[in-house]
């Protein structure tokens, strides 16, 4: 396998490299000046991408890439992949589901506690040396507070899950509603919000769910009302969101996602009520190996004529 | 000795600056004093303690018919308890009012330490991400075996969240409690060596005074992570700040500190710390309850009903 050019969009993880290195004939496309610097000299050579959720496949690269045969996401979210234009072309594609789901179940439930006990400003408070000269202020209890989820798949069941040990109150939009749980379903998200003090946004980007969260939606959360992305940054109507937190009519918001990272609005970094995180949601060492390990797994069952281990097309 | 018709007195002890702010509420139903010398303090039969207002023997020589201490913290560290053991009064705490917010806030920080929260938040406000790249990756909490030291009101809660997260809980507590099902490791040394990460939610007494030293990090080991919720006397502050510093920890999340408002100044330094102002359960909810606590505690002294949080001062 080690004539196969396998093309890596980004540097996404040292042991994941390492192993293409290894098995692959590896290209780096950082490692050009430009993309038409690379698709001119290497365009044939590559029959496989691994992408992340920073640079997938989208149409320029597919169609540049007559060889591809398949796309790995290092990453369950497919949003960056042109999926369209890979079943058209027969070209199949894999994600990291399950993994990933305890930690960026974990990060909603601590982007929740951070946003809502003022964890991150307490402990800027302490190390600024002003606890001397005074008390700290009393911060929004969590338990018993209702939850409202965007997407009740495995990552937003997670997270209901966690919510639960906190005897939170949990309601959900997605789709269609799902039979199995107890918790309640509202077919539209202003609905939900209007409903829940805690929203999270937890389904996947597509068309229809981009800037699910929008004035509307921000309006009827309220002014004690917080806001979870664990998604997508495109999930939210990123200048809304700003402006709602800036005037006070939005309580708060934690975000591990932004819509053009890895710039976050310069008015959030001047807000007490928010919690920012530069895209952590499946950020650790243990996760990421994982993930990796599933890329590669993915590839080899692929090159070796064996069932893909988690196709999405 | 007050008349049948007139209302029941209670001795408001609180130290400056620590007071209530529903006394107004207590007055409807209570005749309140504020002072030890007083001349109803011989015939006061209930103190009211305000924050950590110290209740010392010297205290309680001034109220020889004093039967009930209602408490308004969830520590009683400030009461001399073996001399409310001698003379057979008995103390309530606030545990109930505050053990829901006290348990959040340990996870907060837990998660906070583990998946470096804080230090990431810090990372994007200084603008370091567009500059620097991604942040170094945190540490996984599902699977991770959490040792609990003091399985009580704050200890229980904390626990009954973990499970949600995949976490092993086993723990220590004065004695083994027959209606859990956690391993239990009467041991704090034990409990660290099998352990990734340990909560402090027990209370401070002379027992438990610098309970977690070096012996106990050694034993958690270099991937162990420590959190605090309980009084900064419970660990050895210098072994702790010196262990962060020297790697033999992961990291630490610590809401109380031997001396507040002082912090050692070597934590200031360190990436792998979450630093809180000793407010883990302060919540406008948790303080509507513990009024609610007290009136209740002290309309069930004067009833002859049970108390709704007694301490058990064995």
């Amino acid at each position: 396998m080690e004539s196969i050019g396998v093309l890596l969009t980004s540097p996404m993880n040292p042991y994941l490299e390492q192993e293409l290195g290894k098995r692959f004939k590896l290209f780096r496309f950082w490692d050009f000046p430009s993309a038409d610097d690379f698709f001119r000299e290497h365009s044939k050579s590559i029959r496989a991408v691994v992408g992340s959720s920073f640079i997938g496949a989208d149409a320029q690269m597919i169609e540049a890439l007559p060889k591809m045969e398949i796309v790995s996401s290092f990453s369950v979210g497919l949003d960056k992949i042109d999926l369209v234009r890979c079943k058209e072309k027969g070209i199949r594609v894999t994600n990291t589901p399950d993994v990933l789901t305890e930690d960026v179940a974990d990060l909603a439930l601590a982007l929740i506690l951070a946003t809502l006990r003022r964890i991150c400003e307490s402990d800027r408070y302490v190390r600024s040396g002003a606890w001397k000269r005074g008390d700290f202020k009393l911060t929004t209890k969590f338990t018993g507070k209702s939850v409202g989820i965007i997407g009740l798949g495995r990552i937003g069941s997670a997270i209901a899950k966690r919510a639960e040990g906190f005897s939170c109150p949990i309601s959900y939009h997605s789709r269609t509603e799902k039979p199995g749980t107890n918790y309640k379903y509202y077919p539209s998200v202003v609905e939900l919000a209007s409903n829940c003090q805690i929203l999270v946004v937890a389904c996947a980007l597509t068309p229809e769910t981009r800037h699910i969260i929008n004035r509307e939606v921000i309006n009827a959360l309220g002014p004690k009302g917080v806001v979870i992305n664990i998604g997508r940054g495109l999930h939210v109507d990123e200048p809304e969101l700003v402006s709602a937190l800036v005037e006070g009519r939005l309580g708060g918001a934690g975000l591990d996602v932004f819509e053009n990272e890895p710039n976050v609005p310069e008015e959030l970094l001047a807000l007490d009520n928010v919690v920012l995180l530069p895209h952590v949601g499946s950020g650790t060492v243990e996760t990421r190996k994982d993930m990796a390990d599933l890329v590669l797994g993915n590839l080899e069952a692929h090159f070796l004529n064996k069932p893909l281990l988690t196709p999405v097309v | 000795m007050a008349a049948m018709d007139e209302l029941p007195l209670v001795l408001v002890h609180a130290l400056p600056p620590f007071e209530i702010s529903f006394k107004g509420r207590l007055q409807s139903r209570f005749q309140l004093i504020d002072s030890l010398d007083s001349t109803f303090a011989p015939h006061v039969s209930v103190l009211l303690c305000v924050g950590p207002s110290p209740v010392s023997s010297d205290t309680l020589r001034h109220l020889p018919s004093l039967q009930c201490i209602v408490g308004s913290s969830a520590g009683v560290d400030h009461i001399d308890l073996a001399e409310c053991r001698r003379r057979g009064i008995t103390v309530t705490n606030a545990g109930p009012s505050f053990c829901e917010d006290g348990a959040d806030f340990a996870i907060g920080l837990l998660i906070d330490v583990l998946r470096r929260i804080s230090a990431a938040d810090r990372y994007v406000r200084a603008g370091l991400w567009p500059m620097k790249g991604d942040y170094p990756l945190g540490s996984k909490l599902g699977g991770k075996r959490v040792g609990i030291v003091g399985l009580g009101n704050i200890g229980s809660e904390i626990a009954k969240r973990l499970v949600a997260f995949g976490c092993r809980i086993a723990y220590n507590s004065r004695n083994k409690k027959s209606s859990v099902s956690f391993p239990y490791y009467a041991n704090i040394c034990n409990l660290a060596a099998n352990s990734d990460i340990l909560i402090i939610c027990c209370a401070l007494t002379k027992e438990t005074h610098h309970l977690i030293n070096k012996d106990v990090m050694t034993a958690l080991g270099k991937e162990g992570v420590i959190i605090n919720v309980g009084r900064g006397a419970l660990i050895n502050e210098k072994e702790l700040v010196q262990c962060l510093e020297q790697g033999q920890i992961r990291g630490a999340g610590l809401d109380v500190f031997e001396n507040e408002p002082d912090v050692p100044k070597e934590l200031f330094e360190l990436e792998n710390v979450v630093l809180s102002p000793h407010k883990a359960i302060a919540t406008p909810e948790s303080f509507a309850s513990l009024q609610e606590l007290i009136v209740g505690n002290l309309e069930a002294f004067f009833s002859n009903k049970p108390l709704l949080s007694p301490v058990n001062l064995e």
